[in-house]
């Protein structure tokens, strides 16, 4: 065949696009069908039980579980003192956290892998062990009073559990994890040209991490502290253990009415008012709050 | 079983309101290898998808080798397909991909089914790489995978939907060639989506040229190259210059057109079409090398006052970039032989002859692919 | 190039202010570097410590906790795997883990599904409502799940934790299996069904060995989700049916011993190595 016209063809502009064909493979029936099971044990799980608690806490129409709760200045003086906790617990994370997750996205292959183990070895730990050793750390006659007695510095034993510090030191321990792992996913897709880039155009190393490094980050450092502090609000086991009657969060509180007090319109109305909190600051947050992120690195 | 007819029957396809592929009816014989070329967005996936089965048309019939599959799931109507992305089974060797189709089958016969897995290893020329997984193999080697995946079942139809898109120039040449010669060894049935109109026109016996869903036109590469139907054809196969003007007579194997510039010509050619009537609005259409260019005065009567605005050399051709005297907004493209040097230099005045069984008339109601 | 008017020796301070100034920066940022080192350093250490710690504390022989231990022994060990309470909260929680591991695995791939590849009303209010637990306060679930299972028996019930410890594990299953369905190439499975397949055949030897990976990290996910879960527990377990996390934790509000390093131990190490197991086949498949 003779060869058709030789002058040079501009490429059509190409989009690529998956049909929808392939994309959607299910139709509605079957999706609807792979669904169903776990529609059916959320409802029976979660959605059910919650709205039955919810609804308890509004027993014959009554607003009054709640008139109490308001009423007492002790309570909204812990729900205060648990947002209080959620914040320096998500502070501490963050200023900790942060130089860990950089190393972990910046260093040889071989030393990252080291420091990577020393987040996920803990993320992976139980809470109830990591909780009982904090336990053991800080009890009257624990490690860290007999190190303390030891060296000289302290001539008794300190008080340091079922104090507000430690349920503050045992749950940074507890969330950083998911504080380090979403700022350590953000900060690996950060090619290293851009920090070259800046020193290039004549940044110091500090400038360039201020200017560069970290406005990129943010996003990693939303979602770590957001995830931080929404698990701290409602955190249970810990505060729990650690923690004693002068360090009562909402979580402990609620489990205060359930098993000592069996009040359980209050529980739950406290429960609700947790509820709330939690989901307003998930609904406010929701664009940057990444639950795949803090298990993207995992895997 | 290899290489039978497919026809489609005024397939339509809609997606809510828009319209992917309208009566859309195409017969292709035995052995045949058919192209679908087109725009972005004219259709050629879709058909190839409901081809394949995975879209449902929304009206008319498939029709292979006498058995209609408009209803049969994909699964049961035991086409080939070569996806565009290769889609290679990355667990699976390459091995175990050809035989995959075979083991669907259920060929109970394990002895013939490596058999003919050694055949098509051999036939693609890959049969020392029987163990490797796609990931280890180059572009062209899984292509070469997919297309033995493709053929291992002996398929009635294949279809290939831009199966060389992600290869460079140089392999896909190469590509090009193996598959049509191949294609041609098995007697194979192909229909084939590219967007390379000059892969279209090398590979094929025919091609469907689509445009908006609709089939444009549908002939050999010959045929469309010289007889485009439309200016869209025309502008969409090869490189055409279009000149607006006229219709003031057309009749009896001779047309005469009023250019825009008021010159008149005369055109006597066989074969011209019924269309465009006089009154018409039309477009003249010339392929770049049938236009042929002298110094000005030397082109006796009949010519096309320009002047040349650019000469390129391209390797196996030079490209002249003229512009009407009387038209200065129409430039046209003219490709003259490389050898012998250019005798034209730009701002030089020519005279540009068109050749009268070279010249295309087209009603101007529709616009053109550019 | 700076001017070259000023004689030789006029620069030299200049230059030698230079040096001082570099001398003075590397040592800063030594410095600087020394710093970080320590507080990441510091930082690493602290969140180790509390894991490893209990590995020492387990192997103690007194009867106290004590740190560092006067000497080594196994009966901590002995007394875990001999005292019929821990054994009985340890089976039953065992129990419940692989039921949970096999439902919510299933349910969150089969959701995935439905969710990534399919045409489903109501999608991303699925998806919303499938990952809540993972959000929602487990003490206002817990409290909500006893407030229900109560009255109808299910508490210190295997079905109840069943039911409760599948909805808390199948956000994790969810998340990587559409994770990994996300990486995988639609065409693959039409690739399939033009082989031949049909459409259970295409998912179990196309898409299933393709998406494997996250499956499995799923499932070891919730199977940690549910064993090492205590706060539902404390609420849905009773003394008919008392989950290891549930012992655990009054036994470390009440009785402080080192059966409990020793149970850690256990834990820690059952943990560690499904999670490694999982990095490492994540890291070979990759390599
Ligand atoms: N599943 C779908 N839903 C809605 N519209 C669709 C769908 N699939 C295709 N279309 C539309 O149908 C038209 C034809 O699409 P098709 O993919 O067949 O084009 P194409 O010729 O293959 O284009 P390309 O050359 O870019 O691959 C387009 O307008 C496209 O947007
Ligand atoms: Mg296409």
């Amino acid at each position: 065949m003779s060869g058709p016209c030789e002058v040079p063809q501009p490429a059509f502009p190409r989009q690529r696009r998956s049909t929808a064909a392939s994309a959607r493979f299910y139709s509605r029936g079957v999706s609807v069908c792979l669904a169903a099971p776990l529609v059916v044990a959320l409802a029976i799980g979660f959605v059910y039980p919650v709205t039955r608690l919810v609804g308890l806490s509004f027993e014959g129409g009554s607003l009054e579980q709640h008139r109490r709760l308001v009423a007492e200045p002790l309570y909204l003086g812990v729900l205060a003192s648990t947002v209080k906790v959620a914040f320096i617990v998500t502070i501490a994370s963050l200023l900790l956290g942060f130089p860990v997750a950089y190393l972990m996205a910046r260093l040889r292959h071989g030393i990252a892998m080291v420091v990577a183990a020393c987040v996920f070895i803990p993320l992976w730990t139980s809470v109830l062990v990591r909780s009982y050793a904090w336990v053991v750390l800080l009890q009257r006659n624990g490690i860290v009073n007999t190190l303390l007695a030891d060296a000289g510095i302290t001539d008794g034993p300190l008080k340091l559990i079922y104090t507000q510090g430690a349920v503050i030191v045992a749950m940074t321990h507890v969330l950083m994890p998911f504080m380090i792992l979403p700022i350590y996913s953000t900060l690996q897709t950060l090619p290293p040209d851009y920090n070259r880039a800046a020193r290039n155009l004549g940044a110091g190393a500090f400038r360039a991490f201020i200017s560069v490094t970290l406005p990129l980050s943010l996003p990693g450092v939303f979602a770590g502290s957001v995830l931080c502090f929404v698990l701290a609000l409602g955190f249970y086991i810990t505060p729990a253990l650690v923690g004693g009657p002068g360090s009562m969060l909402m979580a402990t509180l609620i489990g205060q009415q359930t098993t000592v007090l069996l009040d359980w319109p209050f529980a739950a109305a406290l429960s609700t008012v947790l509820l709330t909190v939690t989901l307003i600051f998930v609904f406010l947050f929701r664009k940057t709050l990444s639950l795949s992120k803090g298990l993207h690195s995992v895997h | 079983m290899i290489g039978q007819y497919l026809s489609l029957v005024g397939l339509e396809k809609h997606f809510g309101s828009v319209r992917a592929v309208t009566s859309l009816s195409l017969e292709i014989g035995a052995g045949e290898f058919v192209s679908l070329v087109g725009p972005s967005g004219s259709g050629k996936t879709t058909a190839l998808n409901m081809i394949a089965g995975f879209e449902g048309p929304s009206a008319g019939k498939i029709v292979i080798g006498g058995r209609d599959v408009t209803h049969v799931a994909p699964n049961r109507r035991g086409i080939g397909m070569v996806f565009q992305k290769y889609a290679l089974f990355p667990h699976l060797t390459v091995r175990q991909n050809i035989a995959f189709p075979l083991r669907m089958q259920r060929q109970s016969n394990k002895t013939r089914m490596t058999t003919r897995v050694e055949e098509m290893l051999e036939l693609v020329q890959l049969s020392s790489f029987g163990e490797r997984y796609p990931q280890q193999l180059s572009g062209g080697q899984q292509q070469r995978v997919a297309l033995a995946r493709a053929l291992a079942f002996e398929p009635p139809v294949l279809l290939m939907d831009e199966p060389l898109g992600a290869l460079d120039k140089k392999l896909r040449e190469a590509m090009q060639f193996e598959i049509k010669s191949l294609q041609e060894r098995l007697g194979a049935t192909v229909v084939y989506v590219t967007h390379d109109q000059d892969e279209a026109l090398t590979m094929s016996d025919r091609v469907a040229v689509m445009a908006g869903g609709e089939l444009k036109q549908f002939g050999t590469p010959t045929e469309l190259y010289r007889h485009p139907n439309s200016a869209f054809v025309a502008d969409f196969i090869g490189r055409m210059n279009f000149i607006e003007g006229n219709c003031i007579e057309n009749a009896g194997g001779t047309a005469v057109v009023r250019l825009s510039d008021d010159t008149v010509l005369s055109i006597r050619a066989q074969g011209l079409p019924a269309t465009p009537k006089a009154g018409q609005t039309i477009k003249l259409a010339i392929r770049p090398e049938r236009v042929r260019v002298a110094r000005r005065g030397e082109g006796g009567s009949g010519c096309l006052a320009a002047v040349v605005q650019a000469c390129v050399f391209v390797g196996s051709v030079h490209i002249l970039v003229v512009r009407l005297e009387s038209r200065p907004d129409v430039l046209l493209q003219i490709q003259l032989p490389a050898e012998g040097g250019l005798p034209f230099q730009e701002r030089d005045a020519v005279d540009l002859l068109l050749d009268d069984g070279a010249i295309h008339l087209f009603a101007n109601t529709e616009r053109h692919a550019a | 190039m700076s001017t070259d008017l000023a004689p030789l020796p006029n620069r030299l301070p200049l230059i030698r202010g230079h040096y001082a100034a570099a001398t003075f920066h590397a040592f800063a940022k030594a410095f600087g570097m020394i710093v970080l080192a320590t507080v990441i350093g510091c930082v690493l250490f602290f969140l180790l410590l509390p894991t490893l710690i209990v590995i020492p504390m387990s192997l103690s022989e007194t009867d106290y906790i004590q740190f560092p231990p006067s000497g080594l022994s196994l009966k901590w060990y002995r007394a875990y795997f001999s005292d019929p309470d821990w054994m009985a909260a340890t089976w039953f929680s065992l129990k419940i883990a692989l039921a949970t591991t096999a439902t919510a695995t299933i349910m969150g791939t089969m959701a995935a599904l439905a969710i990534v590849r399919g045409r489903l009303p109501f999608s991303s209010a699925l998806q919303a409502l499938a990952l809540g637990p993972m959000i929602v306060p487990h003490i206002v679930l817990g409290v909500a799940l006893y407030l229900v299972f109560s009255p109808l028996q299910l508490t210190g019930n295997f079905f109840g934790f069943l039911i409760a410890h599948t909805v808390l594990a199948t956000p994790y299953v969810m998340i990587t299996v559409t994770a990994a369905l996300q990486r995988f190439d639609p065409a693959l499975e039409l690739a399939a069904l033009n082989c031949g397949a049909n459409r259970l055949q295409a998912f179990v030897l196309v898409v299933l060995p393709n998406i494997a990976p996250g499956v499995a990290a799923g499932a070891v996910f919730a199977f940690l989700a549910s064993f090492d879960e205590a706060t539902v527990a404390f609420f849905i377990s009773d003394i008919g049916g008392k989950s290891i996390g549930r012992k655990m934790f009054e036994d470390i509000d009440f009785n402080l011993t080192p059966v409990i390093a020793a149970v850690s131990t256990v834990l820690v190490v059952v943990s560690l190595m499904l999670m490694g197991a999982i990095h490492l086949a994540n890291a070979q498949k990759r390599g």
